[in-house]
């Protein structure tokens, strides 16, 4: 009984942790604009940097598997879904902030079909959103066994989103090198445990 | 006689507050803030330092090839830069130009000229007046500044040199450094170092084209391109070659960076021109900075970046669609 108690403690207080640290590139940004230090071109910085926190909390999103399958801990499980969601919270604000602050509300069918690096990076948000809404119990419940399918969209997605990460660079794609390869070895990862199957969307094993 | 009668609003020169020491207030007073803010926020704050000792330059003012447009401010305009020797973000210049060293300086002057040979850069400037000039600089990235640069016509430094009847384009090379210019190193990077730009030779020779040194009535800071510059203000800011240490003149149209690295994205011309979008982004419109956070400054391009008047002619009957 105090085991369960205790357990129950340390996942409340991790999903506590996670939750304000997840707010922490919001909050960086927030006082960089306050302070002043957001630079000439805040709509430009803002949106950017958003887009990066989405890209980032998707990656610890993908590490979360791998993380139980070494340290043999269940509980990183209960917290894939906070992250997931502050992926979808962090592309929304990414875009609207791409909409406000950047290229204006006209015209928006233009916008999102014209380049394709936005059609990547528009593309990788629709397939996230059919997981953000069945996020909750309820609708875990009600998707059945179809959700553990369904949920392997993020794999496309995270790929569409280096793509569309990668089309932006202009010269120096250090930085691209680096996630595309942290994603690609998570997702070896999941061929090497789980076979290559596993990164197939929609389709049940 | 002449006798030199000074106007009532001038200030002795003993009254004026020594440059160093301003600064130094400035220094302290934003050394105060930014201890505050680490404060508040720990390793949140990278300090940048931007005018530390950067010398005042005489110069006459140009209002003819000067735009009355609001400038931006200095402090944007020497934090915010595209320079990718030392990284591709736009703070990086600011942070890491510092590594370079620019004096002294000289430029290696070669190819179809009288005058060929490797000048310190002093003595390539001696024969010349600075002046300032207010101009608009376009990014290829849809967002421009104003900026009064301080320097001299290129036109006049190139007449110096002589170049003879066989040369067709002038070619500029930036510092190639790994060991100070940082983002020579990477490894990921798709330029081939040198930076290089060139111009056909009735463009260098417009009365536009100007070799900067200074702005806002200093030495230019290591980010901005020190200590001499290209500014050909109707063409896209990666034109502006910075840190020059290479004249070349040549017969044969010389290949530039940006071509090289893409040349279905950027070419040699690379003239301001809302009619011809980037593949990848609209050049119909340009953020003025600095921009605002709701409420985007917004301008619309002109074509040669409002500067058609003095440059039009010069790509007569030329299809710029296709020489972009």
């Amino acid at each position: 009984m105090a085991a369960v108690k205790h357990q129950t403690m340390i996942l409340v207080v991790s999903k506590l942790l996670l939750f304000l640290a997840a707010l922490l590139p919001l909050g960086f940004i927030v006082t960089d604009v306050l302070a002043g230090r957001i630079g000439p071109d805040p709509g430009q910085a803002i949106t950017e940097r958003l887009g990066l926190a989405a890209f980032q909390f998707l990656l610890l999103t993908l590490v979360v598997t791998p993380l139980r399958q070494i340290t043999g801990w269940s509980g990183w499980l209960r917290l894939r879904r906070m992250l997931g969601l502050f992926v979808f919270f962090y592309a929304c604000l990414h875009i609207l902030a791409f909409l406000q602050l950047l290229v204006g509300w006209g015209d928006l069918w233009a916008t999102f079909t014209q380049r394709p690096y936005i059609i990547a990076g528009a593309s990788a948000f629709l397939l996230m959103v059919p997981l953000a809404a069945t996020s909750t119990k309820a609708m875990m419940k009600r998707v059945g066994r179809g959700w553990k399918p369904l949920h392997r969209l993020i794999y496309p997605a995270a790929v569409l989103v280096w793509v569309h990460f990668l089309w932006q660079a202009r010269s120096d794609i250090t930085e691209m090198v680096i996630y595309g390869s942290v994603l690609f070895v998570l997702l070896l990862l999941r061929v090497y445990w789980f076979g290559l199957t596993t990164l197939i969307p929609l389709r049940r094993r | 006689m002449l006798i030199k009668q000074r106007p009532s609003w001038v200030l002795p020169e003993s009254e004026v507050t020594p440059k160093s020491i301003y600064l130094n207030r400035r220094k302290f007073m934003t050394g105060a803030i930014a201890s505050a803010a680490t404060l508040a926020v720990p390793g949140l704050l990278h300090a940048s330092d931007t005018s530390s000792d950067l010398k005042a330059l005489d110069y006459r003012a140009a209002p003819e090839y000067s735009t009355d447009e609001k400038k931006t401010p200095l402090d944007d305009v020497t934090a915010y830069n595209n320079f990718y020797e030392f990284g591709t973000g736009k703070g990086d210049p600011a942070k890491y130009a510092g590594e370079m060293s620019v004096d002294p300086w000289s430029v290696e002057v070669e190819g179809e000229c009288e005058r060929p040979g490797r000048y310190a850069l002093e003595d390539l400037l001696k024969p010349h007046d600075y002046e300032e000039r207010i101009y608009r600089l376009r990014c290829v990235e849809a967002w421009s500044m104003v900026i009064p640069w301080v320097g001299v016509p290129l036109a006049a430094v190139i007449k110096q040199l002589q170049p003879n009847s066989r040369a067709k384009y002038v070619y500029f090379e930036t510092l190639h450094d790994p060991k100070q210019m940082r983002a020579q190193r990477s490894l990921f990077s798709t330029v081939e170092w040198p930076y290089r730009e060139g111009l056909r030779m009735d463009e260098a020779m417009n009365e536009l084209s100007f070799l900067a040194v200074g702005l806002y009535g200093e030495a230019l800071p290591n980010q901005n391109g020190a200590p001499i510059r290209l500014v050909v203000p109707w063409k896209y800011g990666f034109k502006s070659i910075k840190s020059i240490v290479r004249i070349r003149f040549t017969e044969e149209q010389p290949k530039t960076s940006w071509e090289m690295l893409a040349p279905s994205e950027y070419g040699f011309y690379a003239n301001v021109n809302p009619e011809v979008d980037h593949p990848r982004w609209s050049q119909k419109r340009e953020r003025r900075l600095p921009s605002g956070i709701l409420r985007p400054n917004w301008i619309e391009t002109s074509k040669f970046n409002g500067y058609g008047e003095q440059v039009a002619q010069l790509y007569k009957g030329m299809d710029l669609s296709r020489f972009y």
